[in-house]
């Protein structure tokens, strides 16, 4: 019990992992009989006791993250090379052709527009109109805690749910949408957000954005926090102009946090299912959804439910976002050099 | 506030800034009340059509407020057996989730806090990659893991998945907590022999309770919100959970909007309010210590 925590911290790899552990876990203290020092020697020696323990503590974490993790994108891998029946029995090896069936597939293109439009126009409006918010929450004034607490509402909710709410917001006969703009004569008809093909992208375009510039905006907001109050006096002593020192201090010194809110936002809009899926509902086809929601579609909604060749559509989502989350990372260590 | 504005140096000051100093005051709370009413506004309409029979919800012309209202709809719902059904799945998957989470994340939290051994950086990795992966891109993925284990349709397919991809956020959460207590507090509990999983449970974790609390919270509301996973693995109309049940009440083949309303409130206003409070950590923890 009397284990030396100094050790512990102080040598890099071996015996003190192993000593203290033993100490706390019953498989480690079963073998704690003989006396300690030769003990430590021997585990600073091979080392491998110290992977067995650090196994002991992180092995539920790893065996939850091998298990539902890992292993359904190995799962995803095999599924894109094989045939299945339409009760999802696996009928054999389906070589490249579920691979070639997405890139013939006829909706492709419409479809790979759909999420470039999705994810870029959602992601960039987010960004700027948080980036205002933020600035404004940051200032001093009577009711800001409400306001803070009102924007966390549409981040809480559940995403369906919102979704849900705004087919009934947008809706053509009944919708509340509608309602504010011929009450305040800013349209002369009703318009049917989510039935007429040029307004449903914009419509969706606009939940995206709802649902995502709370957190934008409260990373922003701790961004801005971090930039320290001299930085501003010393700008101010030199005669910069707001807008001056809003391009050249506060941009800059925001730099991370923009790139942070940004790349989260790119895979959170890209992986965004309930909104497209739900505002979506009443169209048949794939005229308006993004890759995610035709990969589940294929699946689990279309008429042959093609197992097959919706998981060869998940594998060319799953390696966009681990582009994304490659250069996420590279930034990320870019930023520790810079400190 | 008027006789700072008098003061001396408020001559080196242009007037208009003077007139703005001033107007600041009612001006940001106006445009504040603006922002809250854009963020609101929707909730507020489901509010308001929760209120007012489902034949009131579809008349035409619409109306802001209801023609008639009608308080019931929260009674018909909570007696309804369907929505009772989905709410204890909620509450079952969410909870469950939320204990196995912090009963794998805490340990996990701990070892990679304080010490340095061959692997360490590569598993901080492998959970920073899983939080970026949301269950939705390896949805046919899961599909056929749990159809293969035979476990579509239960419950112990979706906790794991929920408890699985929300595991990274409460590693990341704890991590810093347990980081940021120094050493020698661990140390004094040790010489007073205390034992390394005592120290832990009786010195880190009620000294990182921040920190314990928003891991639950997080996880509990994720795992709350989930809808991808459960649309796909329960088929079972009383095994669903909220998410998925509550879009049952209005299909093409019947249309309760008041009951969705209602049931929509009662599954946000408990999750709202949990938000809230570990509203300050949470920057922290989605952003993985990446920005201070």
């Amino acid at each position: 019990m009397a284990d030396p925590l100094q050790d512990a911290v102080v040598a890099p790899a071996g015996m003190p992992v192993a000593a203290t552990a033993s100490a706390a876990s019953p498989v480690g203290s079963a073998s704690s009989g003989g006396s300690p020092p030769p003990r430590r020697r021997r585990a600073r020696r091979s080392g491998d006791t110290s992977f067995r323990v650090a196994l002991l503590w992180l092995g539920p974490a790893l065996l939850l993250i091998l298990g539902v993790v890992v292993f359904p994108a190995i799962e995803l891998v095999r599924a894109a090379f094989s045939r299945y029946s339409i009760t999802g029995l696996r009928l054999g090896d389906a070589g490249t052709a579920n691979f070639s069936n997405v890139l013939n597939h006829p909706s492709l293109v419409t479809v790979l527009t759909n999420t470039v439009i999705w994810v870029v126009v959602v992601v960039a409006l987010t960004v700027l109109v948080s980036l205002g918010l933020a600035q404004f929450l940051s200032k001093d004034f009577f009711g800001r805690k409400v306001v803070r607490w009102a924007i966390i509402v549409p981040w809480a909710a559940s995403l369906v749910i919102t979704a849900k709410l705004f087919t009934m917001i947008y809706d053509y006969y009944y919708g509340t949408l509608n309602l504010i703009l011929t009450t305040l004569h800013i349209t002369s008809g009703p318009i049917d957000f989510l039935g007429d093909d040029r307004w449903t992208m914009p419509s969706m375009i606009l939940v995206g954005i709802f649902v995502s510039v709370p957190f934008t905006a409260y990373v922003f907001v701790a961004g801005l926090n971090a930039i320290p109050g001299d930085v501003y006096e010393a700008a101010k002593i030199d005669g910069a102009r707001p807008w001056q020192t809003y391009w050249r201090i506060t941009l800059p010194l925001l730099r991370p946090a923009l790139v942070v809110a940004s790349v989260l936002n790119i895979i959170y809009v890209f992986n965004s299912f309930p909104i497209v899926y739900t505002l979506n509902d009443r169209n048949p086809g794939f005229l308006h959804d993004t890759t995610i929601t035709f990969m589940y579609k294929l699946a689990f909604k279309s008429a042959e439910k093609d197992v097959g060749m919706s998981a060869a559509a998940g594998i060319f989502n799953v390696l966009l976002i681990l582009i994304v989350i490659v250069i996420y990372l590279r930034t990320l260590k870019w930023q520790e050099q810079e400190d | 506030m008027a006789t700072v504005t008098h003061a001396a140096p408020a001559t080196l000051v242009p007037r208009r800034r003077v007139g703005w100093a001033r107007a600041r005051r009612y001006v940001l709370p106006l445009v504040g009340l603006a922002v809250a009413l854009a963020f609101l506004g929707p909730y507020i309409v489901m509010v308001l059509n929760s209120l007012r029979p489902s034949s009131d919800v579809v008349q035409t012309p619409p109306t802001f407020l209801p023609r008639t209202w009608q308080l019931s709809t929260f009674g018909d719902v909570l007696g309804d057996q369907r929505f009772l059904n989905w709410l204890k799945t909620s509450l079952l998957v969410a909870t469950s989730s939320t204990v196995i989470v912090i009963l794998v994340a805490v340990p996990a939290a701990y070892f990679t806090a304080r010490f340095r051994f061959p692997g360490r950086t590569a598993f901080l990795f492998l959970v920073l990659v899983t939080q970026m992966f949301s269950p939705t891109s390896l949805v046919v993925g899961l599909y056929r893991e749990f159809f293969e284990l035979n476990l579509v349709n239960t419950y112990l397919a979706i906790i794991l998945t929920n408890s699985a991809f929300n595991l990274a956020f409460a590693v990341w959460i704890l991590h810093g907590f347990f980081s940021s207590i120094p050493k020698e507090v661990e140390e004094a509990a040790h010489l007073d022999g205390c034992s390394r999983f005592g120290t832990l449970t009786r010195i880190m974790l009620p000294l990182s309770m921040p920190g314990v609390v928003t891991a639950v919270v997080f996880t509990f509301i994720a795992a709350w919100n989930e809808y991808v996973v459960a649309l796909t693995l329960m088929l079972d109309d009383a095994k669903k959970p909220l998410t998925v049940g509550i879009t049952s009440y209005v299909t093409g083949y019947e249309q309760h909007w008041d009951q969705l309303f209602a049931a929509s409130i009662i599954a946000i206003i408990p999750v709202v309010i949990l938000f809230a409070f570990i509203e300050k950590h949470l920057v922290g923890g989605l952003t993985a210590g990446s920005i201070k």
